[in-house]
């Protein structure tokens, strides 16, 4: 298989939905953006003219303030830089709520120097926790679930749609060397899905479209939902979604296409949905390594594995969840054999 | 068990870990013979080679008995005897079909970290790394051997394990890079790197029909043997002689027809383009020093192949890409799909055209691996080839 044929097998991209043009811009997102010229409009003063600053704020001018508010500059300049870059997300607004208080501490520092001006460096910390409160009141209602896009008109009117296009939207493919019935027939027995899901525990199909889904998530907790087939076209298309009232609102679709040259089956999947925390809650989880589309390719990959050879592969560190050395396990109780039945396996 | 496990750069150790265990239904599990240290091992003993762990087993060039089977396992009974392919492949994907066996798209469970790094990951190998799999390997009393209707090769009981031990790996690697050099009735070949890989890319290059062989490398204990037993008509020690200068002579004015990169990500070279690329990888700006590739390419005749079988693990610097274009050159890579090889090479071996045996200079047990890469690494004893017994 040459790199190109590889390239072209898998294809991904990620995107969180975003509202397309300035009309479509909520009150936080225009209150964010504000902020972020402020940020930098504040950073240039910083660089460029630390003594007329240090004298506003009633520091005194020497080698040590000059410093220091050049440092400051470059962080507000960054602050800036990436709120207007994306004022939808609320991290960088953070990032200022963790700036403000760090100007806070400092000023709180600088009332004790005996060589300041008292009045004006009060002044100043006056209204640094003035803008505190707006950074900290912005960031908060970015965060929240749907915070950020509620004028998002274009998707459905259900609360739960509204929910579902400002959450996560994964898309990912791959090719599996196997005919299409083959691939749509296993996948559409959703009782099969927990054998290469690393995060579903399992699957309970309750009649012709309901299923019922158990879920691991975070901190060894587990979510159920109830989700329906909306959309079933054999060897095709499967869709579904979460019914209303869903822990972790969601919804997919699976398309199946021959691929190329007699390669199998191309199998797309796109997943939308919204994290327990919303944006703030998906930002979380990605700094805990939990990358959404890293998660659904792994997915692909087993799924991959089990229509190829028939189970997923291991090796002796893949057993073990996080980082474990290239050793055998100790015993067979302690590790998890995603999708082999343990009687299957063995024999001696 | 006892298995040779990485501790950390410039450090290995053998220590008691537990007993493999069948993870798969196609896993067999071996009772190791013979294993080997390789070349390429000296990369993750360096530090050179991302994602290793404290206490990962090392080892991908191994055989012995098998003593267990899963239960999907058909070829292989216990009691057989096996050398077993390094790289992991599942013979049920599009790349094993198309025979691309270490292009395998199932046999790495870490393919995620592999394509931060490389783009489509490659497959699993033992003993080489956590974004290779995390697979442990085979410098050990025992290993599971995952696919094992697939990978190992059941060898004669008249053949020694010194003669088949290095199809696992360096047999067929140095076999692959002369056979990637398409090499035609005439064409005179240089080999950089006489270390063992090198030695089986000068003796295939001559199975395969090439008519002078040229050897390059800056151990006159390696050259020697790159003569006598490998056959090399020629011989080049880069530290005495201008290594282009005296390609061209060798070569009439025309440069080699095919090159072979035998060498790889640790090149030694000297003057101020080694210094650079010293400077560049100790400060994380190149993770590989190209020396012998950019020479490779520089030397090689209009027109000619260079082959790489040198293992390279990211990124390199100034890479002559102007002599590749304007001078038409091919330039084909890979590791080694081994299990295509494994039975052609082997009659090879019964019909008396080779003996690998020749490159192996060291025989040590398993508990002085860490002895064995402490001379290999360090050319100590005119060390080429360390074969550990179990």
């Amino acid at each position: 298989m040459t790199a190109a044929t590889e390239q072209g097998m898998r294809y991904r991209r990620r995107y969180t939905d975003q509202p397309s043009g300035n009309n479509m811009e909520s009150s936080a997102q225009r209150r964010a953006r504000g902020l972020g010229w402020f940020s930098i409009g504040l950073g240039l003063a910083e660089i460029g003219a630390p003594r007329s600053l240090a004298r506003l704020i009633g520091i005194s001018d020497d080698d040590e303030t000059r410093n220091t508010m050049f440092a400051l500059g470059v962080r507000e300049i960054a602050s800036g830089i990436g709120i207007l870059a994306s004022p939808e997300s609320p991290g960088w607004v953070w990032s200022r709520v963790g700036g403000d208080l760090m100007d806070l501490a400092l000023l709180g520092k600088a009332m004790n120097d005996d060589q300041n001006d008292r009045n004006r460096v009060a002044a100043a910390t006056a209204a640094v926790a003035g803008v505190t409160v707006v950074d900290f009141l912005t960031g908060q209602q970015l965060s929240r679930p749907g915070g950020n896009a509620s004028e998002h008109r274009t998707n459905g009117s259900s609360q739960q749609n509204r929910q579902l296009s400002s959450g996560v939207h994964v898309t990912q493919a791959l090719t599996i060397k196997r005919p299409r019935s083959e691939v749509y027939g296993f996948w559409h027995n959703f009782e099969n899905l927990p054998r290469f899901m690393a995060h579903l525990d399992s699957v309970e199909v309750l009649d012709n479209n309901r299923s019922r889904w158990k879920a691991k998530a975070p901190a060894g907790t587990t979510v159920e939902w109830e989700a329906e087939t909306i959309e079933d076209r054999p060897n095709e298309l499967i869709s579904w979604r979460s019914l209303p009232d869903a822990s972790i609102p969601n919804s997919g679709t699976v398309r199946f296409k021959d691929a190329p040259g007699n390669r199998g089956t191309e199998i797309h999947v796109e997943l939308r949905y919204q994290p327990p925390g919303g944006k703030l809650g998906s930002l979380i989880a990605k700094l805990f390594g939990e990358e959404p589309e890293q998660q659904v390719k792994g997915d692909l990959r087993r799924f991959k594995q089990v229509m190829e050879t028939g189970e997923v592969v291991h090796s002796d560190s893949s057993i073990h969840s996080g980082m474990h050395p290239a050793q055998p396990p100790e015993s067979l109780e302690d590790v998890e054999l995603l999708g082999t039945p343990r009687e299957h396996a063995v024999q001696r | 068990m006892k298995a040779n496990c990485w501790m950390g750069k410039r450090k290995v150790e053998v220590q008691e870990v537990p007993d493999p265990k069948i993870l798969n239904s196609h896993d067999a599990i071996i009772r190791i013979t013979s294993t080997a240290i390789c070349g390429s091992d000296l990369h993750l003993y360096n530090g050179f080679v991302p994602t290793m762990e404290r206490g990962d087993v090392l080892g991908h060039e191994f055989m012995g008995e098998v003593v267990e089977v899963g239960s999907s396992v058909r070829n292989l009974k216990v009691g057989d005897r096996v050398v077993v392919p390094f790289p992991i492949a599942c013979g049920a994907c599009a790349a094993c079909d198309a025979q691309m066996f270490s292009l395998c798209e199932n046999s790495n469970p870490n393919a995620w970290i592999a394509e931060k790094l490389l783009g489509p990951s490659p497959c699993g190998i033992f003993g080489y790394s956590h974004m290779l799999g995390g697979f442990a390997g085979g410098q050990a009393e025992y290993a599971r051997v995952p696919f094992a209707d697939v990978g190992p090769l059941k060898v004669p009981e008249d053949l020694t394990d010194d003669q088949v031990l290095f199809l696992s790996d360096i047999f067929p690697t140095g076999y692959m890079g002369a056979e990637m050099c398409d090499i035609q009735g005439g064409d005179v070949v240089a080999v950089w790197g006489a270390g063992p890989v090198g030695q089986f890319a000068i003796a295939s290059a001559y199975l395969l029909g090439a008519e002078r062989v040229i050897a390059i490398d800056r151990f006159k204990y390696r050259l020697d043997m790159a003569k006598e037993r490998a056959g090399a008509s020629d011989t080049i020690n880069y530290e005495e002689l201008n290594v282009q200068d005296a390609l061209l002579e060798l070569t009439g004015g025309r440069g080699p027809d095919k090159c072979i990169d035998a060498v790889g990500m640790e090149a030694h070279g000297h003057g101020i383009t080694y210094a650079y690329d010293r400077v560049k990888q100790a400060t994380m700006m190149e993770t590989d020093r190209p020396i012998a590739l950019r020479e490779a390419i520089l030397a090689c005749r209009n027109g000619g192949t260079v082959s790489v079988i040198g293992v390279y693990g990211g990124f390199i610097d100034k890479f002559p890409m102007g002599a590749v274009m304007n001078r038409s050159l091919t330039i084909r890579s890979g590791q080694c799909h081994v299990h295509r090889y494994l039975r052609p090479l082997l009659e090879r071996i019964q019909n008396g055209d080779i003996d690998p045996s020749f490159v192996i200079t060291h025989r040590l047990p398993l508990d002085q691996a860490a002895k064995g890469f402490d001379m290999f690494v360090n050319k100590e004893d005119n060390c080429e080839k360390v074969v550990l017994s179990v």
